[in-house]
Protein backbone atom coordinates (compact mmCIF):
# COMPACT_ATOMS: atom_id res chain seq x y z
CA UNK A 1 0.00 0.00 0.00
CA UNK A 2 2.83 2.34 0.83
CA UNK A 3 4.36 1.80 -2.60
CA UNK A 4 1.14 2.92 -4.25
CA UNK A 5 1.20 6.34 -2.66
CA UNK A 6 4.92 6.87 -3.02
CA UNK A 7 5.80 8.90 -6.12
CA UNK A 8 7.78 7.22 -8.86
CA UNK A 9 11.50 7.44 -8.16
CA UNK A 10 12.87 10.58 -9.74
CA UNK A 11 16.07 12.51 -9.38
CA UNK A 12 14.60 14.64 -6.62
CA UNK A 13 12.46 12.25 -4.62
CA UNK A 14 14.81 9.59 -3.28
CA UNK A 15 17.41 11.91 -1.80
CA UNK A 16 16.96 10.16 1.53
CA UNK A 17 17.79 6.82 -0.04
CA UNK A 18 20.84 8.29 -1.72
CA UNK A 19 22.17 9.58 1.57
CA UNK A 20 21.34 6.47 3.54
CA UNK A 21 23.11 4.28 1.01
CA UNK A 22 21.77 1.06 -0.42
CA UNK A 23 22.62 -2.44 0.58
CA UNK A 24 23.36 -4.13 -2.72
CA UNK A 25 23.62 -7.50 -1.05
CA UNK A 26 20.15 -7.21 0.44
CA UNK A 27 18.79 -6.03 -2.87
CA UNK A 28 20.40 -9.04 -4.49
CA UNK A 29 19.00 -11.60 -2.06
CA UNK A 30 15.54 -10.03 -2.21
CA UNK A 31 15.38 -10.52 -5.97
CA UNK A 32 14.78 -13.85 -7.64
CA UNK A 33 18.28 -13.76 -9.02
CA UNK A 34 20.28 -15.94 -6.57
CA UNK A 35 17.95 -18.93 -6.61
CA UNK A 36 17.79 -18.61 -10.29
CA UNK A 37 21.56 -18.58 -10.74
CA UNK A 38 21.75 -21.72 -8.61
CA UNK A 39 19.20 -23.34 -10.87
CA UNK A 40 21.27 -22.40 -13.89
CA UNK A 41 24.38 -23.87 -12.31
CA UNK A 42 22.50 -27.10 -11.75
CA UNK A 43 20.86 -27.36 -15.17
CA UNK A 44 23.76 -26.41 -17.39
CA UNK A 45 26.83 -28.59 -17.29
CA UNK A 46 30.07 -26.84 -18.23
CA UNK A 47 29.62 -23.73 -20.40
CA UNK A 48 31.53 -21.41 -18.06
CA UNK A 49 31.69 -18.39 -20.42
CA UNK A 50 27.93 -18.58 -20.90
CA UNK A 51 27.21 -18.72 -17.20
CA UNK A 52 29.59 -15.84 -16.55
CA UNK A 53 27.79 -13.69 -19.09
CA UNK A 54 24.41 -14.52 -17.59
CA UNK A 55 25.72 -13.62 -14.15
CA UNK A 56 26.88 -10.29 -15.58
CA UNK A 57 23.47 -9.60 -17.03
CA UNK A 58 21.78 -10.57 -13.77
CA UNK A 59 24.15 -8.36 -11.77
CA UNK A 60 23.46 -5.50 -14.13
CA UNK A 61 19.77 -5.83 -13.43
CA UNK A 62 20.28 -5.57 -9.68
CA UNK A 63 22.64 -2.63 -10.06
CA UNK A 64 20.19 -1.04 -12.46
CA UNK A 65 17.45 -1.24 -9.83
CA UNK A 66 19.77 0.30 -7.27
CA UNK A 67 20.64 3.10 -9.69
CA UNK A 68 16.97 3.72 -10.29
CA UNK A 69 16.40 4.03 -6.55
CA UNK A 70 18.99 6.76 -6.13
CA UNK A 71 17.74 8.57 -9.21
CA UNK A 72 20.46 7.75 -11.70
CA UNK A 73 19.58 7.12 -15.31
CA UNK A 74 18.93 3.46 -15.98
CA UNK A 75 18.52 2.67 -19.64
CA UNK A 76 17.79 -0.88 -20.69
CA UNK A 77 20.99 -2.40 -22.00
CA UNK A 78 21.18 -3.78 -25.51
CA UNK A 79 20.81 -7.48 -25.07
CA UNK A 80 21.11 -8.78 -28.61
CA UNK A 81 23.55 -11.67 -28.62
CA UNK A 82 25.43 -14.03 -30.84
CA UNK A 83 26.08 -17.60 -29.85
CA UNK A 84 28.99 -19.17 -31.67
CA UNK A 85 30.40 -22.62 -31.21
CA UNK A 86 30.80 -26.08 -32.65
CA UNK A 87 27.85 -28.39 -33.28
CA UNK A 88 26.22 -29.77 -30.16
CA UNK A 89 27.67 -27.28 -27.70
CA UNK A 90 24.25 -26.25 -26.43
CA UNK A 91 23.54 -23.06 -28.37
CA UNK A 92 19.87 -23.82 -28.96
CA UNK A 93 19.38 -25.20 -25.46
CA UNK A 94 20.82 -22.06 -23.91
CA UNK A 95 18.77 -19.85 -26.22
CA UNK A 96 15.64 -21.59 -24.93
CA UNK A 97 16.77 -20.98 -21.39
CA UNK A 98 17.82 -17.43 -22.16
CA UNK A 99 14.26 -16.48 -23.04
CA UNK A 100 13.11 -17.66 -19.62
CA UNK A 101 16.09 -16.05 -17.94
CA UNK A 102 15.56 -12.63 -19.48
CA UNK A 103 11.87 -12.83 -18.69
CA UNK A 104 12.50 -13.60 -15.05
CA UNK A 105 15.10 -10.89 -14.85
CA UNK A 106 12.53 -8.51 -16.27
CA UNK A 107 14.26 -7.65 -19.53
CA UNK A 108 11.58 -9.08 -21.83
CA UNK A 109 7.87 -8.96 -21.14
CA UNK A 110 6.64 -12.42 -22.20
CA UNK A 111 9.66 -14.67 -22.34
CA UNK A 112 8.71 -16.86 -25.27
CA UNK A 113 11.24 -17.99 -27.84
CA UNK A 114 10.62 -17.81 -31.57
CA UNK A 115 13.16 -19.99 -33.29
CA UNK A 116 13.63 -19.36 -37.00
CA UNK A 117 16.02 -20.06 -39.83
CA UNK A 118 16.56 -18.37 -43.18
CA UNK A 119 13.48 -19.99 -44.70
CA UNK A 120 11.19 -18.32 -42.18
CA UNK A 121 12.53 -14.84 -42.86
CA UNK A 122 13.41 -14.71 -46.53
CA UNK A 123 10.73 -14.87 -49.19
CA UNK A 124 10.76 -16.54 -52.56
CA UNK A 125 9.90 -13.63 -54.83
CA UNK A 126 10.13 -9.86 -54.86
CA UNK A 127 7.98 -8.29 -52.19
CA UNK A 128 7.59 -11.50 -50.24
CA UNK A 129 10.48 -11.00 -47.83
CA UNK A 130 9.44 -7.85 -45.99
CA UNK A 131 5.99 -9.08 -44.87
CA UNK A 132 7.45 -12.45 -43.93
CA UNK A 133 10.22 -10.97 -41.83
CA UNK A 134 7.88 -8.45 -40.21
CA UNK A 135 5.44 -11.23 -39.40
CA UNK A 136 8.11 -13.17 -37.57
CA UNK A 137 9.28 -10.04 -35.77
CA UNK A 138 5.73 -9.34 -34.61
CA UNK A 139 5.46 -12.85 -33.24
CA UNK A 140 8.74 -12.45 -31.39
CA UNK A 141 7.79 -9.12 -29.78
CA UNK A 142 8.06 -9.32 -26.02
CA UNK A 143 10.29 -12.37 -26.26
CA UNK A 144 13.42 -13.68 -27.88
CA UNK A 145 13.98 -14.18 -31.60
CA UNK A 146 16.48 -16.96 -32.15
CA UNK A 147 17.96 -17.09 -35.65
CA UNK A 148 19.76 -20.37 -36.11
CA UNK A 149 22.58 -20.46 -38.66
CA UNK A 150 22.16 -16.75 -39.23
CA UNK A 151 24.93 -16.56 -41.83
CA UNK A 152 22.63 -18.16 -44.39
CA UNK A 153 20.72 -14.87 -44.41
CA UNK A 154 23.52 -13.37 -46.42
CA UNK A 155 24.45 -15.00 -49.70
CA UNK A 156 27.29 -13.02 -51.26
CA UNK A 157 27.38 -15.21 -54.36
CA UNK A 158 23.93 -14.02 -55.42
CA UNK A 159 23.63 -10.25 -55.46
CA UNK A 160 19.89 -10.37 -56.01
CA UNK A 161 19.34 -12.58 -53.00
CA UNK A 162 16.46 -11.41 -50.81
CA UNK A 163 18.39 -12.13 -47.63
CA UNK A 164 19.77 -8.61 -47.63
CA UNK A 165 16.26 -7.22 -47.34
CA UNK A 166 15.55 -9.37 -44.30
CA UNK A 167 18.84 -8.23 -42.75
CA UNK A 168 17.92 -4.57 -43.20
CA UNK A 169 14.52 -5.00 -41.56
CA UNK A 170 16.09 -6.96 -38.72
CA UNK A 171 18.70 -4.28 -38.11
CA UNK A 172 16.08 -1.57 -38.05
CA UNK A 173 13.95 -3.36 -35.47
CA UNK A 174 16.97 -4.38 -33.40
CA UNK A 175 17.91 -0.72 -33.20
CA UNK A 176 14.51 0.92 -32.71
CA UNK A 177 12.62 -1.62 -30.62
CA UNK A 178 15.27 -2.76 -28.21
CA UNK A 179 12.72 -2.81 -25.41
CA UNK A 180 10.40 -5.08 -27.32
CA UNK A 181 12.58 -7.99 -28.31
CA UNK A 182 15.98 -9.58 -27.98
CA UNK A 183 17.59 -11.11 -31.04
CA UNK A 184 19.99 -14.03 -30.71
CA UNK A 185 22.02 -15.10 -33.73
CA UNK A 186 23.60 -18.51 -33.60
CA UNK A 187 26.01 -20.40 -35.78
CA UNK A 188 29.46 -21.82 -36.23
CA UNK A 189 32.30 -19.50 -35.34
CA UNK A 190 34.15 -19.11 -38.65
CA UNK A 191 31.04 -18.61 -40.75
CA UNK A 192 29.61 -16.10 -38.29
CA UNK A 193 32.87 -14.15 -38.50
CA UNK A 194 32.58 -13.98 -42.26
CA UNK A 195 28.92 -12.98 -41.93
CA UNK A 196 29.82 -10.09 -39.64
CA UNK A 197 32.63 -8.96 -41.91
CA UNK A 198 30.19 -8.47 -44.74
CA UNK A 199 27.50 -6.97 -42.47
CA UNK A 200 29.33 -4.57 -40.15
CA UNK A 201 26.00 -3.09 -39.02
CA UNK A 202 25.20 -6.34 -37.27
CA UNK A 203 28.38 -6.58 -35.26
CA UNK A 204 28.04 -3.07 -33.88
CA UNK A 205 24.43 -3.62 -32.85
CA UNK A 206 25.19 -6.75 -30.90
CA UNK A 207 26.73 -6.23 -27.51
CA UNK A 208 27.21 -9.80 -26.40
CA UNK A 209 29.26 -12.28 -28.34
CA UNK A 210 29.23 -15.53 -26.43
CA UNK A 211 31.47 -18.35 -27.51
CA UNK A 212 30.44 -21.88 -26.60
CA UNK A 213 33.51 -24.02 -25.90
CA UNK A 214 33.64 -27.72 -26.65
CA UNK A 215 32.74 -29.91 -23.70
CA UNK A 216 35.47 -31.69 -21.81
CA UNK A 217 35.29 -35.49 -21.58
CA UNK A 218 34.09 -35.55 -17.98
CA UNK A 219 31.45 -32.96 -18.79
CA UNK A 220 30.14 -35.15 -21.59
CA UNK A 221 29.93 -38.09 -19.21
CA UNK A 222 27.99 -35.93 -16.76
CA UNK A 223 25.69 -34.86 -19.59
CA UNK A 224 25.07 -38.50 -20.52
CA UNK A 225 24.24 -39.29 -16.91
CA UNK A 226 21.91 -36.33 -16.67
CA UNK A 227 20.18 -37.46 -19.87
CA UNK A 228 19.80 -40.95 -18.49
CA UNK A 229 18.43 -39.62 -15.25
CA UNK A 230 15.95 -37.46 -17.11
CA UNK A 231 14.70 -40.54 -18.97
CA UNK A 232 14.57 -42.69 -15.81
CA UNK A 233 17.60 -44.78 -16.71
CA UNK A 234 20.81 -45.34 -14.78
CA UNK A 235 24.24 -46.54 -15.81
CA UNK A 236 25.69 -49.56 -14.06
CA UNK A 237 29.08 -48.78 -12.44
CA UNK A 238 31.03 -50.64 -15.13
CA UNK A 239 28.86 -48.97 -17.79
CA UNK A 240 30.02 -45.60 -16.49
CA UNK A 241 33.62 -46.56 -17.05
CA UNK A 242 32.69 -47.75 -20.54
CA UNK A 243 30.96 -44.46 -21.11
CA UNK A 244 34.10 -42.47 -20.27
CA UNK A 245 36.01 -44.72 -22.63
CA UNK A 246 33.34 -44.16 -25.27
CA UNK A 247 33.52 -40.38 -25.01
CA UNK A 248 37.30 -40.40 -25.34
CA UNK A 249 37.21 -42.58 -28.45
CA UNK A 250 34.24 -40.87 -30.05
CA UNK A 251 35.92 -37.47 -29.89
CA UNK A 252 38.73 -38.50 -32.22
CA UNK A 253 36.35 -39.90 -34.79
CA UNK A 254 34.72 -37.89 -37.59
CA UNK A 255 31.44 -35.98 -37.23
CA UNK A 256 31.80 -35.56 -33.50
CA UNK A 257 29.07 -33.18 -32.35
CA UNK A 258 29.61 -32.86 -28.60
CA UNK A 259 26.43 -33.31 -26.59
CA UNK A 260 24.42 -34.19 -29.69
CA UNK A 261 26.65 -37.20 -30.35
CA UNK A 262 26.17 -38.21 -26.76
CA UNK A 263 22.42 -37.94 -27.03
CA UNK A 264 22.41 -40.11 -30.13
CA UNK A 265 24.71 -42.62 -28.45
CA UNK A 266 22.39 -42.73 -25.46
CA UNK A 267 19.40 -43.38 -27.69
CA UNK A 268 21.22 -46.30 -29.30
CA UNK A 269 22.23 -47.66 -25.89
CA UNK A 270 18.57 -47.71 -24.89
CA UNK A 271 17.74 -49.66 -28.04
CA UNK A 272 20.49 -52.18 -27.32
CA UNK A 273 19.35 -52.50 -23.74
CA UNK A 274 15.79 -53.21 -24.86
CA UNK A 275 16.92 -55.85 -27.32
CA UNK A 276 19.19 -57.47 -24.73
CA UNK A 277 16.35 -57.70 -22.20
CA UNK A 278 14.01 -58.99 -24.87
CA UNK A 279 16.40 -61.71 -26.03
CA UNK A 280 17.32 -62.83 -22.53
CA UNK A 281 13.65 -63.19 -21.74
CA UNK A 282 12.57 -64.27 -18.29
CA UNK A 283 11.43 -62.02 -15.52
CA UNK A 284 12.42 -58.38 -15.43
CA UNK A 285 12.23 -56.12 -12.44
CA UNK A 286 12.38 -52.38 -12.02
CA UNK A 287 16.15 -52.32 -11.58
CA UNK A 288 16.85 -54.35 -14.71
CA UNK A 289 14.52 -52.22 -16.79
CA UNK A 290 16.22 -49.05 -15.62
CA UNK A 291 19.86 -50.11 -15.85
CA UNK A 292 22.06 -49.70 -18.87
CA UNK A 293 24.87 -52.24 -18.66
CA UNK A 294 28.45 -52.01 -19.86
CA UNK A 295 27.65 -54.39 -22.73
CA UNK A 296 25.07 -51.90 -24.06
CA UNK A 297 27.78 -49.24 -24.23
CA UNK A 298 30.58 -51.48 -25.47
CA UNK A 299 28.53 -52.82 -28.38
CA UNK A 300 28.91 -49.47 -30.13
CA UNK A 301 30.77 -49.25 -33.42
CA UNK A 302 32.97 -46.64 -31.80
CA UNK A 303 34.76 -49.47 -30.00
CA UNK A 304 35.08 -51.50 -33.19
CA UNK A 305 37.29 -48.96 -34.93
CA UNK A 306 34.96 -46.09 -35.61
CA UNK A 307 31.69 -45.20 -37.24
CA UNK A 308 33.11 -46.05 -40.66
CA UNK A 309 33.78 -49.64 -39.61
CA UNK A 310 31.07 -52.23 -40.31
CA UNK A 311 28.35 -52.28 -37.68
CA UNK A 312 28.99 -54.55 -34.74
CA UNK A 313 26.50 -57.39 -34.45
CA UNK A 314 23.66 -56.57 -32.09
CA UNK B 1 -21.61 13.56 -34.10
CA UNK B 2 -19.57 11.10 -32.09
CA UNK B 3 -19.93 7.55 -33.35
CA UNK B 4 -20.66 5.15 -30.55
CA UNK B 5 -20.19 1.54 -31.52
CA UNK B 6 -18.14 -1.28 -30.10
CA UNK B 7 -16.80 -1.45 -26.57
CA UNK B 8 -15.63 1.68 -24.71
CA UNK B 9 -17.32 4.01 -27.18
CA UNK B 10 -19.01 6.07 -24.45
CA UNK B 11 -15.66 6.60 -22.74
CA UNK B 12 -13.10 9.20 -23.73
CA UNK B 13 -10.76 7.91 -26.46
CA UNK B 14 -8.33 5.32 -25.13
CA UNK B 15 -4.69 6.29 -24.82
CA UNK B 16 -2.02 4.20 -26.50
CA UNK B 17 -1.15 2.52 -23.23
CA UNK B 18 -4.81 1.67 -22.62
CA UNK B 19 -5.18 0.23 -26.11
CA UNK B 20 -2.00 -1.83 -25.58
CA UNK B 21 -3.39 -3.14 -22.28
CA UNK B 22 -6.66 -4.15 -23.93
CA UNK B 23 -4.83 -5.85 -26.78
CA UNK B 24 -2.64 -7.69 -24.31
CA UNK B 25 -5.78 -8.87 -22.50
CA UNK B 26 -7.02 -10.34 -25.79
CA UNK B 27 -3.71 -11.99 -26.63
CA UNK B 28 -3.47 -13.51 -23.16
CA UNK B 29 -6.81 -15.18 -23.80
CA UNK B 30 -5.66 -16.51 -27.15
CA UNK B 31 -7.93 -14.35 -29.27
CA UNK B 32 -6.76 -13.38 -32.75
CA UNK B 33 -6.56 -9.61 -33.03
CA UNK B 34 -7.31 -7.88 -36.30
CA UNK B 35 -7.34 -4.27 -37.43
CA UNK B 36 -9.95 -2.71 -39.73
CA UNK B 37 -10.65 0.76 -41.08
CA UNK B 38 -13.47 2.45 -42.94
CA UNK B 39 -14.74 5.83 -44.08
CA UNK B 40 -18.34 4.70 -43.61
CA UNK B 41 -19.10 3.84 -39.99
CA UNK B 42 -22.79 3.17 -40.62
CA UNK B 43 -23.97 0.69 -37.97
CA UNK B 44 -25.14 -1.68 -40.70
CA UNK B 45 -21.70 -1.57 -42.36
CA UNK B 46 -20.40 -4.75 -40.79
CA UNK B 47 -17.53 -5.25 -43.17
CA UNK B 48 -14.81 -2.68 -42.73
CA UNK B 49 -11.64 -2.82 -44.83
CA UNK B 50 -9.15 -5.23 -43.33
CA UNK B 51 -5.70 -3.90 -42.54
CA UNK B 52 -3.75 -6.99 -43.55
CA UNK B 53 -4.63 -10.44 -42.31
CA UNK B 54 -5.64 -10.99 -38.67
CA UNK B 55 -2.57 -11.18 -36.46
CA UNK B 56 -2.34 -14.77 -35.35
CA UNK B 57 0.12 -16.32 -32.87
CA UNK B 58 1.31 -13.13 -31.24
CA UNK B 59 2.41 -13.09 -27.62
CA UNK B 60 2.90 -9.40 -27.01
CA UNK B 61 0.85 -6.32 -27.81
CA UNK B 62 3.86 -4.51 -29.28
CA UNK B 63 3.38 -6.28 -32.61
CA UNK B 64 -0.28 -5.22 -32.80
CA UNK B 65 0.50 -1.67 -31.72
CA UNK B 66 2.97 -1.34 -34.60
CA UNK B 67 0.27 -2.38 -37.06
CA UNK B 68 -2.30 -0.04 -35.50
CA UNK B 69 0.09 2.87 -35.86
CA UNK B 70 0.84 1.89 -39.47
CA UNK B 71 -2.89 1.74 -40.25
CA UNK B 72 -3.52 5.12 -38.62
CA UNK B 73 -0.67 6.68 -40.56
CA UNK B 74 -1.95 5.26 -43.84
CA UNK B 75 -5.58 6.28 -43.19
CA UNK B 76 -5.49 9.38 -41.00
CA UNK B 77 -9.07 10.37 -41.89
CA UNK B 78 -10.67 6.95 -41.37
CA UNK B 79 -12.21 5.19 -38.44
CA UNK B 80 -9.91 2.42 -37.22
CA UNK B 81 -11.07 -0.39 -34.99
CA UNK B 82 -9.50 -3.40 -33.33
CA UNK B 83 -11.34 -6.73 -33.22
CA UNK B 84 -10.47 -9.78 -31.16
CA UNK B 85 -11.82 -13.08 -32.44
CA UNK B 86 -12.24 -16.04 -30.12
CA UNK B 87 -11.99 -19.31 -32.03
CA UNK B 88 -12.90 -21.46 -29.01
CA UNK B 89 -15.71 -23.91 -29.70
CA UNK B 90 -19.00 -22.47 -28.54
CA UNK B 91 -17.83 -18.89 -29.01
CA UNK B 92 -16.37 -18.68 -32.52
CA UNK B 93 -17.10 -15.00 -32.65
CA UNK B 94 -15.67 -11.56 -32.08
CA UNK B 95 -15.35 -11.11 -28.32
CA UNK B 96 -14.11 -7.55 -28.24
CA UNK B 97 -14.21 -4.75 -30.77
CA UNK B 98 -13.35 -1.12 -30.14
CA UNK B 99 -12.53 2.03 -32.07
CA UNK B 100 -8.96 3.27 -31.75
CA UNK B 101 -9.08 6.20 -34.18
CA UNK B 102 -11.72 8.65 -35.31
CA UNK B 103 -11.41 11.37 -37.93
CA UNK B 104 -10.63 14.83 -36.55
CA UNK B 105 -14.11 15.97 -37.48
CA UNK B 106 -16.85 13.37 -37.30
CA UNK B 107 -19.39 14.21 -39.96
CA UNK B 108 -22.22 12.08 -38.62
CA UNK B 109 -25.26 10.87 -40.59
CA UNK B 110 -27.88 12.42 -42.79
CA UNK B 111 -31.45 11.17 -42.91
CA UNK B 112 -32.73 10.50 -46.44
CA UNK B 113 -36.50 10.36 -46.99
CA UNK B 114 -37.95 8.66 -50.01
CA UNK B 115 -41.63 8.95 -50.81
CA UNK B 116 -43.06 5.77 -52.23
CA UNK B 117 -46.58 4.68 -53.16
CA UNK B 118 -49.46 5.89 -51.00
CA UNK B 119 -47.39 8.72 -49.49
CA UNK B 120 -45.42 6.15 -47.49
CA UNK B 121 -42.04 7.39 -46.37
CA UNK B 122 -38.89 5.26 -46.52
CA UNK B 123 -36.00 6.42 -44.40
CA UNK B 124 -32.30 5.81 -44.81
CA UNK B 125 -29.24 6.93 -42.86
CA UNK B 126 -26.28 8.00 -44.92
CA UNK B 127 -22.86 8.89 -43.63
CA UNK B 128 -22.13 12.51 -44.51
CA UNK B 129 -18.52 11.84 -45.45
CA UNK B 130 -19.75 9.57 -48.22
CA UNK B 131 -20.25 10.48 -51.86
CA UNK B 132 -23.29 12.77 -51.39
Amino acid sequence: MSTAILPAPTAAAPAGVAQAGLDLGALFTQSEVPQFLAELERDLIGLEPVKRRIREIAAHLVVGRAREMVGLICGAPTLHMTFTGNPGTGKTTVALKMAGILHRLGYVRRGHLVSVTRDDLVGQYIGHTAPKTKDILKKAMGGVLFIDEAYYLYRPENERDYGQEAIEILLQVMENQRDDLVVILAGYQDRMDRFFESNPGFRSRIAHHIDFPDYADDELVRIAKAMAEGADYAFAPEAEAALADYVRRRRSQPNFANARSIRNAFDRMRLRQSLRLFETGGAVDRARLATIGAEDVRASRVFAGGIDAPAAPG
Amino acid sequence: MRITQGTFSFLPDLTKAQVAAQVQYCLDRGWAVSIEHTDDPHPRNTYWEMWGAPLFDLADAAGVMGEIEACKAAHPADYVRVNAFDSARGWETVRLSFIVQRPAEEKGFRLDRTEVEGRTQRYALRHRAGAL
